[in-house]
């Protein structure tokens, strides 16, 4: 990279609104426009947003199935082998397959996955962590976990021209329109 | 005057004019302010307390548990009663974030974050006293399904191995879902700190974060299965803790109304706990605004049910006794109204039963003086009440010429008090450190929050008009 740093490379386009209404509006402008590679930020989620945003059903759900999944099978099998394969013992007369008494350990198991899978499976469709990012190079972007919000076209869309997406964005009333760059 | 109204609007859960950024302000300042003096006094006090219990669990470790009081045939003694009395408040965090979320309770964000750190550090407590208890705590490992020089496996149809892992699943699973609240507000915290240490840390803990709602979009979906997966993992805890007693053949421990009353005691005494927490916090860093008066009534609510059913589950045992006919059941239950430990009982009943019954009153409920010693009033009754449960079923078992009277030992005492010094030393560095309150949470309950109430022209934040009731009016 680096012969090519001197050639600074454009991020995208940030700008900002005033309040959540605003943002669900320029949001719908950008989708309705039929850009693809844009996200908003706000300090807290906005109701309607997602639609605003055209997304879909979140995948997480299928990830934390698949894990609860392994947590029963795992922990169902873990069990079985322990209790009834490697070291059979009569207690207290009962069958060695005790289900019932099984219960518990397996239903913790099938918790403790599923929440693994809640958690981490949200953080990896985030890309999250990430040590940096090109927006965190604008000061004002700061206010985006305090009380700003903001709206920002990527230069990976196929539609993307600074002038254009800068018109378009201060035609729907944003301000502190700021290209940002990617010096990575 | 005779005018119908349609719906009395839900006090507004935030007083006073606060902005986004106030709010923020109002919150993550505690935490770059410089550290008041008080701060100190008081964590120096909790480290004392701390090094109370290191010792007194050397000395165990060192001794072994003969130094507590526990005698032939009362084996489980005041570690059991510790453990069961820290688990259940915690229960309160977990039912707070979760129950509370599931249930669209807008008012859980003011005490959330607050509630699920002392879940976390109410669980750290509890989990010392079985572990300790073992006896040979070097051999601590045997609990768990790890290959050992026996070649043995954990007896999997003991109810003991099925509470390490319900502790041990609601230890982790609470810590994740408060990690996950905090990952917002770490990031908050980050953009606003000045010093570089600071920058780096809370960096560190906000993964990133950029508030992207291609980022939100998931997260609420995860944080919505986090509640809805530490739903039933909260009442199938204090049901198998329950399944400690129920499942032996002990008279008075033997009965199936355990894990409903046991849950029901845990959510009562956790609602307490908080409350003394919220009441002290809310004067000391001026978050009155926040946890409002309106939050201490909706809690004393809470305190009000559970107390009743807790209430109501000590009237059934006795019924229940008395109905089964069986004969060291009804003396049990005799015993613990009139025997030895009749103190013990009727203080249970008193705290437990009695007080929470003050908050039929709504100007009581109101009255944060009052709130704040039922709220410690509760939690003493319900140590009781693990006291009269294991005390007096086990000392005066089923045969008479083993009965005898238990008194705990100063090292009993010692270890008991020093989960406090553990228990304050880790809140008050949650205090100092991180966001007492949920301040992303927060801010999505406000009306500024939806876009709804926002005028679709001009774009400026015009709340629609209600008309409030008069009779309700100060309360809005």
């Amino acid at each position: 990279m680096s012969t090519e740093s001197s050639k600074d490379t454009i991020y995208g386009v940030l700008a900002e609104v005033r309040n959540p209404k605003e943002l669900i509006d320029i949001a719908r402008t950008v989708n309705k426009n039929g850009y693809k590679k844009y996200d908003t930020f706000s300090p807290f989620p906005i109701h309607g947003m997602d639609k605003a945003m055209s997304l879909q059903k979140s995948k997480l759900g299928w990830i934390v199935l698949s894990h609860g999944l392994v947590g029963f099978i795992g922990g169902f099998s873990m069990i079985y082998y322990m209790m009834v394969v490697d070291y059979p013992l009569i207690i207290g007369g009962k069958p060695l397959m005790n289900i019932p008494a099984w219960i518990p350990v397996i239903f913790e198991l099938t918790i403790l996955l599923s929440a693994f899978g809640a958690v981490f499976g949200m953080f990896f469709l985030n890309g999250l962590p990430k040590l940096n990012h090109p927006l965190f190079t604008s000061e004002n972007f700061k206010k985006a976990t305090d009380d700003g919000f903001f709206i920002c076209i990527e230069a990976d869309d196929p539609q993307f021209e600074t002038e254009k997406v800068s018109k378009l964005l201060a035609d729907a009333g944003a301000t502190n329109i700021e290209e940002i760059r990617d010096d990575s | 005057m005779s005018k119908t109204y349609e719906y009395v609007p839900e006090p507004a859960l935030v007083k006073g004019n606060h902005d986004f950024s106030s709010i923020t302000s109002l919150i993550t300042d505690i935490n770059m302010r410089p550290t008041p003096p008080l701060w100190y006094v008081a964590f120096g006090l909790s480290n004392i307390l701390l090094f109370v219990l290191l010792f007194s669990i050397a000395y165990l470790i060192w001794e072994g548990t003969g130094i507590w009081g526990l005698n032939q045939p009362v084996g489980w003694g005041w570690a059991i009663i510790n453990f069961v009395w820290w688990v259940g408040i915690g229960h309160a965090g977990t039912l707070i974030s979760a129950i509370l979320f599931l249930f669209r309770q807008g008012w859980r964000t003011a005490i959330n974050r607050f509630a699920e750190a002392m879940t976390i550090f109410a669980v750290m407590c509890a989990g010392i006293f079985p572990a300790i208890h073992v006896g040979r705590i070097w051999v601590i490992y045997w609990v768990f399904p790890v290959p050992n020089s026996m070649a043995m496996w954990p007896n999997f149809n003991s109810p003991l191995l099925w509470d390490v892992f319900a502790v041990s699943t609601y230890f982790t699973v609470s810590l994740l879902f408060w990690y996950v609240g905090l990952v917002p507000d770490m990031a908050t915290l980050r953009d606003r700190v000045k010093s570089k240490f600071g920058k780096i840390i809370y960096g560190i803990g906000a993964l990133g974060w950029r508030g992207s709602n291609r980022h939100w979009w998931n997260y609420e979906k995860s944080y919505m299965i986090l509640a809805g997966l530490a739903t039933p993992l909260v009442l199938s805890v204090h049901t198998i803790v329950s399944f400690d007693f129920a499942v032996s053949i002990i008279p008075g421990w033997h009965t199936t109304i355990f894990p409903p009353y046991f849950v029901a005691g845990a959510v009562f005494s956790g609602f307490a706990m908080v409350l003394t927490l919220m009441i002290i916090c809310r004067k000391i860093y001026g978050l009155e605004d926040i946890m409002t008066d309106d939050h201490i009534e909706k809690m004393n609510l809470i305190i009000l049910v559970t107390g009743s059913m807790v209430g109501f589950a000590y009237i059934m045992e006795f019924f229940i006794a008395w109905y089964g006919q069986v004969e060291y059941e009804k003396a049990i239950f005799i015993i613990r109204a009139t025997g030895p430990y009749a103190w013990a009982y009727w203080i249970m009943i008193a705290c437990n039963v009695l007080s929470p019954q003050f908050f039929w009153s709504k100007k009581l409920r109101r009255n944060v003086t009052f709130t704040f010693i039922i709220s410690i009033v509760v939690n003493i009754g319900m140590w009781f009440e693990r006291f009269v449960i294991t005390v007096s079923s086990l000392s005066t078992d089923f045969l008479p010429s083993s009965w005898g009277y238990y008194s705990p030992t100063i090292w009993d005492v010692l270890t008991y008090v020093g989960t406090f010094g553990l228990f304050f030393t880790n809140f008050l560095l949650f205090l100092r450190f991180l966001p007492m309150v949920a301040v992303a949470e927060l801010k999505g309950a406000m009306p500024e929050a939806d876009p709804h109430n926002y005028d679709p022209e001009t774009g400026d934040y015009a709340p629609k008009k209600i008309e409030i009731p008069e009779p309700n009016k100060e309360s809005v």
